[in-house]
This record gives structure tokens, C-alpha cells and sequence, in this order.
């Protein structure tokens, strides 16, 4: 099966293919403290990230929307990472999300969040693998506008 | 028809593959003929415009006059001054908007859109409606793809000021019929603007058999360069409508108390024009008519059959847009697999196609659809090339889990 799809296999991941047929988290939280919406005007798709936040520690968080495949496993991925995190560890962790999926690896070991890292050999899909952690990001730093990663 | 050998891009690869190019919605390629005759004008031709005292400069006029009396016997306009050099059609419905519209439509004047307009023959009459207090209607569209005639009927009144259709449908192919709705805008007095950005490269336009008062068209998509296009205008209206930007070569006379306008279609031309580009879109209509825009449409009514054939094939995939009549387009989704998705595993194929809106969010709303995978040809594309995007959907689907390998 490798060689059949060869590059492609670098972005699409198997647990790629299971986030996206089988989002995590996927509902809306009526208890959020924090909420955004990302929109990626390019290809049109749309989230909105809900976070609880209960003495600065995300205990809970879930997402709606619709997008491709890197979008919704990356949502999805996502809100399997986060849920229970200070606030404090999640911008880190964006900031080395939004490094290992843009410019260089960070220095440490990302774990499950790595079958992402082949986003970057394909630069016209970086931000559909970003956009779920800049709305994160808008909603728990009580940003208002919606999230954009055109 | 195979001139795919007057193409030189279309001998590179891409991810190791040859290119299949089925992006022609967006842009054309270009031929030989026009490269050289964009560079050619540079290294042999250059100076200004319009500046006559000196023999390089005449000839330059010589050169973007030609160009201008192309795109009039392309379009079969009545009058040379009929013919405004733009950016493309884009700057050409702008041009319409920001002159005729501003300065005509009133307050509970009705803009009519047609539902399948590109967001550029919808945003700048939102700007133009702000400004004026117009208000703007759209033509519903069917479950084919098509304009609803019987709802357009019902739409025009005696408020109707201005009608907005594309002449072919950018997203979805469907060709309009033009001529029938200009003749029922005009029963009520509208003036109709048609978008043939998706139309010029694939039929024979003729302007005064279509009745249409605007006709806007880019020459990028007519296998031209970037950034010239032209607004084909009744010599009438555009005499009456004011100039939009102010500048040099469209003044006749200027004084700090005063200036006082060139002629159509100079008042409308402010600024040095995008000479090599009138050049190259000489050259480029030059190229069509010489290989004929009849045979163009014969042979991508053929790969469009042949597309639609062959992807009816594919399980789960499903056309948007099934109008009697296409030009050069077919859409599609296919269930469980996202257009962007698709649109990244078919460039590692080596196929070039559009994942997305089309520019056209209102349509896709529409549809109920974030967007769709959109294979557009040109005269260059070949059967193979179609059999080279069925094989990468079969890819995409095992890619997906949904196929197995054969």
C-alpha cells in the first residue's frame, strides 16, 4: 500500500482517516466558558470550538463544523490533546503546533500529534491543519472576530 | 484537434507526472504565439502610448489600436469605440458599476443578479446598492443548474433597472440564455451586463445578436496574458457615462480650474495602459480564430461527454449542474471525500483542477455545498486526460478505504 500512494501517505495518515471519518468531541458544549468560529474562506471550512474552562485548566472542549479531511482530523486531534491542560501549556502547545505544521519541528516530541507533520510538504494545505488551533486559540484568549487562516 | 504542442508548459511535469491541466476556469495556458508576441513587442516595440511625436511610439499605438479592432471583430461590435481595454472582467463590471451604476440607479431601483454569478458580478453592485439605495434581486437557479426563465419573468418590473447574468456559468457550465433574457430586460427598459469571462474561449460571441448593452471578458481565460481584458459597451451609453478614474490619456484639455474629457473609449483608459498585454490578447484572438472557434466547441463538447461518461462511472460521485446546455465544465463531489482532499491527491497525479466555491458562495449555498471539484477543459485537453482524473478519483477512493485496489 505504501508504494501505491507514496507521498500521500505522509499527509494521510491512518489515524488521519479514522479522526475524519470518526471526529472526536464532535458536539456542541452548551457548558463552554469559551467559544470561536474558524472559517478558512479558500475552501469554505467552517468550525466552532468550545472550551470549558474551570480554574484555568481546559477540562472540557468539542468542536462542530464541516472541512476536508486534514481540517476535521486536526479539530479532531486536537480536542483529544487539550481536554484537561492549563490554559497556560494549550498556547504552548499551539505555538509548537503551529511551528511543526508551518516552519521547523519543535523540540520536543508532539506524540500522537506528529501524523500531522506531513502537512508541511504540502503548502496549499497548512492551514486547513491550522485553522482548529487558531479558533482554539481566539476562544480561550476571548478573541471575538472569527478565526481566519486565509 | 491536437495543438497541444503550441503549449510549452504542457511539456513540464509536475510531482513527476505529466501535467494534466483541467484548470481552465481559472486560467488558460498559453500558446507560443502569444508568449513571443507579449515578449516580442518588448524587445521590439516598446514605448508609450499616445505620445505620437516620435516613429517607436506610433507604432506602439499602431500595435494596442490593432488589438482594440480585434476585440471588436471578436465580438462583432458595431463600432471600434465600443471596445474599453480593462484589467480584465473584474475592472470591466467595476467600470460599469462605479460609472453607469453610481450614476444612474436611485434609491428602490431593483439590480437583478442571476444566482449563478461569479462574486465579482455580485460584490460590485452590493457597493454600488450601499451607495445608492438600489436594491438587489437575484434570479433563482433550478436543480440543474439552470436560471428559473419563469421566475426571471416574474422578477422584472418597471423598478428593473439593471440586469447581471453570466453569458457560462464559471462553477457549474451552464450557458445562459442571453439573448432571450436581454430581449425581456429590455421590455421593461434594464440595461444588461454580461459576464463572458467562462464564455469567449469556448463559442463565438457576437454582441449584437446577443442585444446585450455590456459584454465583459478577461483575456487570461481566452488563452492571453494576465491583467488586459475588455468591456464591449453600447457607443450610446458609454457617451453618456462619466469617466471612473481620472489621470493621464483620458483628458482632452487640463487646467487647475478644469479638465475636460477624451472620447470613448480614451476617457475610460486613465493612466498607461497594459500595452504587451494588448498585444499578447491581439495574438491570443488571432490564435482562436485561426483554429476556429467552432472546432473549440465541437472538441470540449466532446471531452465534456466523454468526462461525463466516464465519472458516472466512479461510485458516490455526484454532478452539480446538469443544464441542457454546458460549455467546458463539469462539477462534482463525491460522497465521503472532501474537494479539497481530492484536489491535493490529483495534483500528485499530476492533475491540475479546482477544489473549492468557484468565487461563487451564493451558488454553492445554493447547493447546500461548501464547494465542488470543478474539471474544466480547453482546446489542448485530450480523452487521456480525462482518464487520467477517473484514474486519481479511483486513487482518492482507495486512498479513502472505499475501493480496493483492483
Amino acid at each position: 500500500m505504501m508504494g501505491q500512494f507514496g507521498d500521500l501517505r505522509e499527509l494521510y495518515q491512518e489515524v488521519i482517516f479514522d479522526h475524519n471519518r470518526r471526529p472526536r468531541n464532535f458536539h456542541a458544549l452548551e457548558e463552554a466558558t469559551h467559544r470561536a468560529d474558524g472559517h478558512n474562506p479558500l475552501c469554505g471550512d467552517q468550525l466552532t470550538v468550545y472550551a470549558r474552562v474551570t480554574d484555568n485548566v481546559v477540562d472540557e472542549v468539542s468542536f462542530i463544523g464541516h472541512g476536508c479531511a486534514i481540517s476535521t482530523a486536526s479539530a479532531s486531534l486536537m480536542t483529544e490533546a487539550v481536554k484537561g491542560m492549563p490554559v497556560g501549556e494549550v498556547e504552548n502547545l499551539f505555538r509548537d503546533m503551529h511551528a511543526m505544521l508551518t516552519d521547523s519541528h519543535p523540540d520536543r516530541d508532539l506524540g500522537k500529534l506528529e501524523v500531522l507533520s506531513g502537512v508541511r510538504e504540502f503548502p496549499a494545505r497548512v492551514k486547513c491543519a491550522t485553522l482548529a488551533w487558531h479558533t482554539l486559540h481566539n476562544a480561550i484568549t476571548q478573541a471575538r472576530e472569527t478565526a481566519k487562516t486565509e | 484537434m491536437n495543438r497541444a504542442a503550441d503549449f510549452p508548459i504542457l511539456n513540464r511535469e509536475v510531482h513527476g507526472r505529466r501535467l494534466v491541466y483541467l484548470d481552465n476556469g481559472a486560467t488558460t495556458q498559453k500558446p507560443l504565439a502569444v508568449i513571443e508576441a507579449e515578449a516580442g513587442y518588448y524587445r521590439e516595440s516598446n514605448a508609450n502610448i499616445h505620445r505620437g511625436v516620435h516613429w517607436l511610439s506610433q507604432h506602439s499605438t499602431d500595435l494596442y489600436d490593432r488589438s482594440r479592432e480585434r476585440v471588436r471583430s471578436f465580438l462583432n461590435a458595431r463600432h471600434v469605440e465600443e471596445i474599453v481595454f480593462t484589467r480584465g472582467t473584474t475592472e470591466a463590471i467595476n467600470l460599469v458599476a462605479a460609472s453607469w451604476g453610481r450614476n444612474t440607479l436611485k434609491k428602490g431601483d431593483e439590480i437583478l443578479l442571476s444566482g449563478l454569478e461569479h462574486h465579482s458580478n455580485i460584490v460590485p453592485w452590493q457597493m454600488v446598492a450601499e451607495q445608492t439605495g438600489a436594491v438587489i434581486r437575484v434570479i433563482p437557479v433550478t436543480d440543474s443548474g439552470e436560471l428559473d426563465m419563469q421566475a426571471y419573468a416574474g422578477l422584472l418590473n418597471e423598478h428593473t433597472r439593471f440586469v447581471g447574468v453570466c453569458h457560462v456559468s464559471n462553477a457549474l457550465g451552464t450557458v445562459n440564455p442571453v439573448a432571450d433574457i436581454v430581449r425581456m430586460a429590455h421590455e421593461v427598459g434594464a440595461v444588461v451586463l454580461v459576464d463572458g469571462a467562462q464564455a469567449v474561449a469556448h463559442q463565438v460571441v457576437d454582441v449584437q445578436a446577443l442585444g446585450c448593452d455590456f459584454y465583459a471578458f478577461s483575456g487570461h481565460k481566452l488563452y492571453g496574458p494576465t491583467g488586459i481584458g475588455a468591456l464591449y459597451g453600447r457607443k450610446a451609453l458609454l457617451d453618456a457615462m462619466p469617466p471612473w478614474q481620472g489621470g493621464g490619456d483620458m483628458i482632452h484639455t487640463v487646467s487647475f480650474e478644469r479638465s475636460t474629457y477624451a472620447e470613448t473609449p480614451q476617457k475610460f483608459e486613465a493612466g498607461t495602459p497594459n500595452i504587451a498585454g494588448a498585444v499578447g490578447l491581439d495574438a491570443a484572438i488571432a490564435y482562436v480564430q485561426e483554429v476556429g472557434l467552432e472546432g473549440i466547441a465541437a472538441h470540449e463538447h466532446a471531452l465534456v461527454k466523454y468526462a461525463s461518461e466516464s465519472l458516472a462511472g466512479i461510485p458516490g460521485l455526484r454532478f452539480i449542474g446538469q443544464a441542457r446546455e454546458r460549455a467546458g465544465i463539469v462539477s462534482f463531489v463525491v460522497d465521503g471525500i472532501h474537494p479539497h482532499d481530492l484536489g491535493t491527491i490529483l495534483d500528485m497525479e499530476g492533475v491540475a483542477i479546482r477544489a473549492g466555491h468557484h468565487c461563487a458562495m451564493p451558488l454553492m449555498t445554493r447547493f447546500g455545498l461548501p464547494g465542488t471539484a470543478r474539471a474544466s477543459f480547453a482546446l489542448y485537453n485530450k480523452l487521456e486526460d480525462v482518464d487520467t482524473l477517473v484514474a486519481g478519483l479511483h486513487k482518492a477512493r482507495r486512498l479513502f478505504g472505499m475501493e480496493q485496489s483492483a
